[in-house]
């Protein structure tokens, strides 16, 4: 009998207090919470899978449980574990659909127009509802017609070597398919600070959906070569890596060595959010951002479940607030529900709705103009939830930006 | 990342020293590893319960000349009182509501049934006066079938002995009940979540209105009012009964709330509040703290121009015992333990233990020294401290608030 493991549930202390902040478990009593499912399970698994749970499923891997431990237990990690180690369910057809947010990306593209119509359509909803089991009450993102990487091939990339200073930008899928304009927004907003922005050689997918849904084996292969592309960039090139999703950088940076056993310790330091990225340049003095004087906004700020573990919100809270002519409201921490593909399926709507109620009452009486936030999963989910519309902060700072005077500032 | 304090330690000591600095103006930052002790509050925090002799302490600021010369008490001197009235006068200002003076001792239950005697007590939770003042004649305590954090048992042999009539009652409602699908979470602040619906709180006061007719008292485990203490205020109104609310076994409803609460009124106040990070390294030069670096943000440091370290005792974090000596891990400060490991702690497990006193040492005004010298900016507060043993002293919240707002002054001097 192995009695021990690379994880560290035996710091456990049991004081409970990470099932005081798990959003699962204060709506659906199904879930065992985050020190059964973690530490207390693991204890029993280590004897063996016949101890393994499949309740597991319902942790929806937001780490909110890991930010409330005293102990530096990695309670998230250890369940994403057990579910790839014991889980006997099989991912189906579902599954595949939804985790292969790159194949999917970029078949619906080449259709958008119909797809985007056809998934609306409620017969379609009910029909997916009831062969897929993905809930009809959800609104899937729109598509592109144009995807980011073939709009930047055609626009952007031939300028990109005369600025004085280089990064290399992992745009994601949501940008890629869904919303290319942030991807152009950030284009704008580091060019203006003197960024030459580059794609990476063979982008793939972060892989996060793939190992929520079971299909690690193909998540490891995608993340073995967006690190494999990330030391190019970094050792070669010289430029580190941004993204532009909280949940992508996260994964690259922590799921990847935790969950994935892909090691990225050579790279990890070079991997970050693009409002770190910008605040540090502007704090070490390194460049400058002059905003427009017209620019004038209520916004309300939602920390992302990822965006809190990683520690980061303050980055893109304290660029907002440079923003003259910005009132700022940060939310009250909590996890919105959607946890990715988690509030899709049909039996997690129902706790997916009931996780996010509090965020969006909170929303809808913040008597903001519209929700800043760093997630794509997020946006879909307040917005289909709440009254509000959702700016990515990246949009927002482009939308600000007095161009022209930022241009000069930084490219004299 | 600049700001004028940055406080290490997001519980009692180091918001309070927070709340205080940030009212004066300064721009703050507390940096927490996880959440505070104050999720295992008693429901009260004391200033001096016992003597080293175990005897009660009735009148906390008479009895602190008699405890060890290395007690934080000391360093305070003649400003004890004037922080105890401070901090009793400052809480209901965050919005935390407490009962009890800092000129006599009170008593509180414990989740046992039995009482301890304590400084300040949250409004909702049951006291008591003397000893011998019981509950009332004849006592109901309510229990959740399966909650096994309140143990009735104790309870009812604690409250006979002081002469109440005692029965039990089981309250069977389906909205506490779906709980126990997952048996390990019937926990206090899961069952507090379910009476934040007010058709589940309507149909309690209806339920008690029903049993506990005929009853002098009814006794209730505290998980009520987790975001808000008025909701044991409206249970108290609408129950035609007495009602008692007594601690439960950790997670502490009351203290979850008070933590929630100190983070709120900091926050609003424009301080930032950092959760679920570590500070790892620091750049002292000469004895003045320079920079900070925690896990989360890698290269990118904090600096400001004072430091606290409120970071806690052992169980925090704060202190960390090798197999020969102990230390302060983050800035590798001065700290007092007995040399012979085999000095540190009694075998009796319920005697006074040694190791409770180890802690950072500091001058006469909390600055921490460095090889006996004193540091230029960091100062030390709570139980992080040495000289004091909480558990059998009664004295943790005391040292914890009183030594934070004492900190406070020093750096606004």
């Amino acid at each position: 009998m192995n009695t021990t493991n690379d994880n560290n549930f035996e710091q456990c202390l049991k004081c409970s207090v990470c099932t005081v902040y798990c959003p699962v478990l204060e709506v659906n009593p199904l879930y065992p919470g985050p020190k059964q499912a973690g530490p207390d399970g693991e204890r029993l698994r280590l004897k063996g899978g016949a101890f393994y749970d499949e309740a597991l499923k319902y942790c929806l891997n937001c780490k909110r449980c890991e930010v409330a431990c005293p102990s530096g237990v990695k309670i998230g990690d250890i369940i994403q574990l057990a579910k790839i180690k014991y889980s006997k369910k099989k991912p189906g057809l579902r599954e595949n659909m939804l985790a292969n947010t790159d194949f999917m990306g970029s078949l619906a593209t080449k259709m958008a127009p119909v797809v985007n119509l056809s998934v609306g359509l409620k017969p379609v909803k009910l029909a997916m509802d009831a062969l897929f089991k993905i809930d009809a009450h959800r609104t899937f993102p729109s598509y592109a017609s144009q995807t980011f990487e073939s709009w930047f091939k055609k626009n952007a990339a031939d300028k990109q070597d005369a600025f004085p200073h280089h990064i290399t930008f992992f745009h994601g899928c949501y940008i890629n398919y869904n919303y290319p304009q942030l991807g152009r927004d950030m284009v704008k907003v580091l060019n203006a600070l003197g960024y030459g922005v580059h794609l990476m050689k063979n982008e793939k997918c972060c892989g996060v959906a793939l190992m929520s849904n079971g299909l690690v084996e193909k998540a490891k292969r995608q993340a073995e070569g967006n690190i494999e592309n990330i030391r190019h960039s970094v050792k070669d090139e010289h430029r580190e890596v941004i993204g532009a999703s909280s949940t992508c950088v996260f994964t690259m940076r922590d799921e990847y060595p935790h969950v994935l056993g892909v090691d990225n310790a050579d790279v990890r330091d070079s991997i970050s959010i693009a409002t770190r990225f910008i605040y540090r340049l502007l704090d070490e003095g390194k460049a400058q951002l002059k905003f427009r004087e017209d620019y004038k906004a209520k916004i309300a700020y939602h920390t992302p479940c990822h965006m809190e573990k990683l520690g980061w919100g303050i980055y893109s809270t304290l660029l907002l607030k440079m923003i003259p002519g910005v009132e700022l409201t940060i939310l009250e921490s909590r996890c919105c529900g959607i946890g990715g593909t988690y509030g899709f399926k049909k039996e997690n709507y129902a706790t997916s709705q009931a996780i996010g109620a509090p965020l969006f009452r909170q929303i809808d009486n913040s008597g903001a103009d519209f929700v800043a936030t760093d997630c794509e999963t997020c946006k879909w989910q307040i917005e289909m939830s709440t009254s509000l519309k959702v700016k990515h902060p990246i949009s927002i700072l482009a939308e600000a930006l007095d161009e022209e005077e930022t241009k000069r500032l930084n490219l004299r | 990342m600049k700001f004028d304090t940055i406080i290490i330690g997001g519980g009692l000591s180091g918001l309070s020293c927070a709340l205080r600095l940030q009212a004066a103006g300064r721009q703050c930052a507390v940096i927490s590893a996880g959440q505070s002790s104050l999720h295992f509050s008693s429901g009260s925090f004391d200033l001096l319960g016992l003597r080293a002799d175990k005897s009660e302490v009735e009148h906390p600021l008479d009895e602190v000349k008699h405890l060890g010369e290395m007690h934080p008490y000391h360093k305070l001197g003649d400003s004890l009182s004037h922080y105890a009235a401070l901090a009793e006068s400052l809480l209901p200002q965050w919005g935390i509501r407490v009962k009890g003076t800092s000129s006599q001792n009170h008593y509180r239950y414990t989740p046992m049934g039995t009482l301890r005697p304590t400084w300040l007590t949250f409004s909702e939770m049951a006291t008591a006066e003397s000893k011998t003042r019981k509950l009332g004649d004849k006592v109901l305590v309510a229990n959740f079938p399966g909650f096994l954090d309140f143990n009735t048992s104790f309870v009812i042999e604690a409250l006979r002995k002081q002469g109440s009539q005692c029965e039990v009652t089981l309250l069977d409602m389906e909205s506490v009940n779906r709980l126990r699908v997952s048996s390990t979470e019937m926990r206090a602040s899961n069952i507090a979540k379910v009476f934040e619906s007010p058709e589940a709180l309507r149909e309690l006061i209806e339920r008690l209105n029903h049993v506990a007719a005929g009853y002098d008292c009814v006794v209730l485990p505290a998980v009520f009012g987790f975001s808000d203490a008025d909701l044991a205020a409206q249970i108290e109104k609408e129950v035609h009964t007495k009602v008692a609310f007594m601690p439960t076994m950790p997670p502490s409803v009351a203290g979850i709330r008070t933590q929630k609460q100190l983070r709120t009124q900091f926050e609003r106040m424009g301080g930032t509040f950092i959760l679920g990070d570590e500070v790892v390294k620091a750049d002292i030069e000469n004895g003045k703290v320079k920079k900070i670096y925690t896990q989360n943000h890698g290269d990118m440091g904090f600096t400001a121009e004072n430091y606290v370290l409120a970071t806690g005792h052992f169980m925090s974090g704060g202190l960390v015992a090798g197999t020969q000596s102990v230390c302060e891990p983050i800035f590798g400060s001065d700290v007092y333990y007995l040399g012979n490991r085999d000095e540190w702690f009694d075998k009796d497990f319920f005697r006074s233990q040694n190791y409770s006193t180890f802690g950072v040492q500091t001058d006469s005004h909390f600055k921490v020294l460095f090889g006996g010298q004193p540091s230029a900016n960091l100062y030390a507060a709570g139980s992080v401290l040495c000289g004091a043993d909480a558990m059998h002293e009664l004295c943790a919240a005391g040292v914890s608030l009183l030594t934070a707002l004492s900190v406070a002054d020093e750096i606004l001097k």
